[in-house]
């Protein structure tokens, strides 16, 4: 590998949707001019609402889609003219996938999955076994994948994932559908999973393995990633540590507030006095939860004003610091939820 | 840190037949209801044909003919609902994308599904032929055993093959495919003389019939087995042999072209390995 795990230039990708028998086809803007370069051994993360084009990307990065225009290499190959290439060299698990089949049990589908990409009986058996301890799922080995709930299931399919040793591995969401528990189980394992090549790799013992995780979960991206590539409407609007881009809203001053209900106060409101930058409003049972992206501290007299004449009582204040959820406000200028409910 | 050995090439090919006919095998075991659905049910129709010819005092030699025949409705069934809409399903489960996306040649998912299929088909049939044989005290004298085998493999290998290509047919026809093996089921039964001989339909319809393999194999095997066969057979059990071959050949070879296609179209298009657009 050229050092580089995935490259992507002017990666574009329009849909055509059929309407009716007579209507024309309308297109669908999915990709637009994506520019990703993710180094070998880094953990990368796609944040961005559903719909975003995360999945898209995905698809094209696997061999199953093709771009409309422009072209993406993994793990050194072009991913339409050497396809063949690339898919020895990957792998997928995408979140609430129900693939298999309920009739075979954990270990048949996983020892299924396992030959389809060459992996010997004893090797297979010996990693199933070794994978399914580490995400707590041994001793459901011989349970049929379809008496399993949608977390265990899951696990099952993350197991297949890292089953076959991918030098670049792809996760659409991959904590879908799991409690918090066995979410960090699984976090923990992804991160474990490229530390230990990086260190290979470090001492001469092997390549490094990549890993891109597509997550609308702000924490989860903030968490495990060594980059992270914000992306809206197909496009990647940001790209760096989470760390960096924290940094940019550091000269602004971040509040939760807990009010009582706004019963239809508009927030456009608070939005146009002097300092405040922006505020997400999440109707929460009994009370609204404010987050105010302010200038400068000095803003929050004239908002804590605006409130008081207006009859809005101030339950919880707290100053935090930025989180990525900050950032994609500051770049879209609306908060996910509201993105996703727009889409 | 000790990187995990992948087989490629042939090794890897003959692993992913045999994993991907591995869940057929099983689910024999495991999914009891075909006794019921398909031998108990079979069993009635092949019933009913025998009282009539019985009745009608046809030649005792229909009661063969129609044994034999339900036997071999287990693998146009097997074609028609776990061959040929089974890529459509596989779609729908997102197991598609994953077989795709896998080092393996698509060619090899499906023989693994034909291969799995057959042999669940093959023990089905077997049940039938010797419950049918019991019951209604049929009598065989094979004319030459070599001959039979020929017959039966390569009637499985064209219908099997043609399993294959309308597999990557019904997936780009997409939801159709449902009415398509519902729509192909009892009009096959009829054309292919499935419980009665092929000579006494029309010789055009007959023919036409003919681009199904079991007609050609029915009318074969049934001519191998009975004594007064070759009197009813619709072609010499020769010609009949050479058509089958050609039928093998036309069939895999057509599958293998129209999977090339639809894995083009479905990469180009984005929409058969995802069932939302």
């Amino acid at each position: 590998m050229s050092g580089y795990a995935i490259q992507t230039r002017d990666l574009k990708r329009i849909y055509k949707i059929r309407g009716g028998k007579k209507a024309e086809p309308k297109e669908l803007l999915a990709l637009q001019d994506v520019n990703l370069e993710v180094r070998s051994g880094e953990l990368f993360g796609l944040l961005g609402p559903n719909g975003a084009g995360k999945t898209t990307l995905i698809k094209i990065l696997t061999t199953l889609l093709a771009p409309s225009s422009g072209w993406a290499r993994v793990a050194g190959f072009d991913v339409i003219k050497e396809a063949n290439k690339v898919r020895p060299r990957i792998n997928m698990v995408s979140g609430g996938e129900s693939s298999g089949y309920g009739l075979l049990t954990v270990r048949e589908n996983l020892w299924m999955f396992a030959q389809f990409y060459g992996l010997s009986n004893a090797e297979a058996n010996r990693r199933i076994k070794e994978l399914l301890e580490v995400v707590g799922l041994a001793d459901r080995l011989n349970t049929k994948s379809s008496d399993l709930s949608t977390g265990l299931r899951q696990k099952m399919n993350i197991v297949r994932g890292f089953l076959t040793d991918p030098d670049v591995l792809f996760l659409d969401e991959p904590t879908l559908g799991l409690d918090v528990g066995a979410s960090r189980e699984v976090r923990k394992f992804i991160r474990h999973w490229v530390d230990e090549s990086v260190e290979a790799r470090q001492n001469n013992n092997g390549e490094a393995r990549t890993l891109l995780l597509t997550t609308h979960y702000m924490v989860e991206a903030d968490e495990l990633c060594d980059r992270v590539a914000i992306i809206n409407q197909g496009r990647v609007l940001a790209c760096d540590t989470p760390a960096t881009l924290k940094r940019r809203l550091q000269g602004e001053a971040i509040y939760r507030m807990e009010v009582s209900p706004l019963n239809g106060f508009p927030v456009s409101h608070f939005e146009a006095l002097q300092g405040v930058n922006k505020v997400v409003h999440r109707p929460q049972d009994g009370f609204a939860a404010l987050e105010l992206i302010l200038a400068q501290d000095d803003a929050l007299g004239a908002v804590i004003n605006a409130m008081t004449t207006a009859s809005i009582h101030i339950l919880n204040l707290q100053k935090r610091e930025p989180t990525l959820e900050d950032v994609f406000v500051d770049l879209v200028g609306r908060s996910m939820e509201e993105v996703e409910k727009e889409e | 840190m000790e990187r995990v050995k992948k087989d490629s090439g042939l090794l890897l090919f003959l692993r992913t037949v045999i994993a991907r006919a591995y869940p057929r095998v099983i689910g024999q075991q495991r999914e009891k209801s075909w006794v019921f659905f398909e031998i108990f049910l079979p069993m009635l129709s092949v019933s009913a044909y025998v009282f009539v010819y019985r009745a009608i005092n046809a030649p005792e030699e229909y009661v063969g003919f129609v044994v034999m025949g339900g036997a071999m409705t287990a693998f146009w069934m097997n074609v028609l609902w776990s061959m040929s809409s089974q890529l459509y399903w596989e779609k729908e489960t997102g197991n598609l994308s994953l077989y795709i996306m896998a080092p393996n040649s698509l060619m090899a998912i499906l023989l693994g599904m034909a291969l799995g299929g057959l042999f669940a088909s093959t023990l089905r049939a077997i049940v039938i032929v010797g419950l049918g044989s019991w019951m209604f005290q049929v009598q065989y004298a094979v004319a030459s055993f070599s001959q039979l085998f020929a017959v039966f493999f390569l009637t499985m290998v064209a219908l099997y093959g043609l399993g294959m290509l309308s597999a990557s047919l019904f997936l780009l026809l997409s939801r159709e495919a449902w009415h398509l093996s519902n729509l192909a089921q009892e009009p096959i039964y009829l054309a292919s003389g499935f419980y009665f001989p092929v000579k006494n339909l029309n010789f055009w319809v007959a023919v036409g019939a003919s681009l199904i393999p079991l007609t050609m194999g029915l009318d074969a095997m049934r001519q191998l087995v009975f004594p007064s066969g070759a009197t009813l057979g619709f072609l010499s059990v020769r010609v009949e042999i050479g058509i089958l071959c050609i039928l093998s050949v036309i069939f895999l070879a057509g599958a293998r072209q129209l999977l090339g296609t639809m894995e083009r179209l479905a990469i180009r298009e984005g929409r058969l390995t995802e069932s939302r657009r």
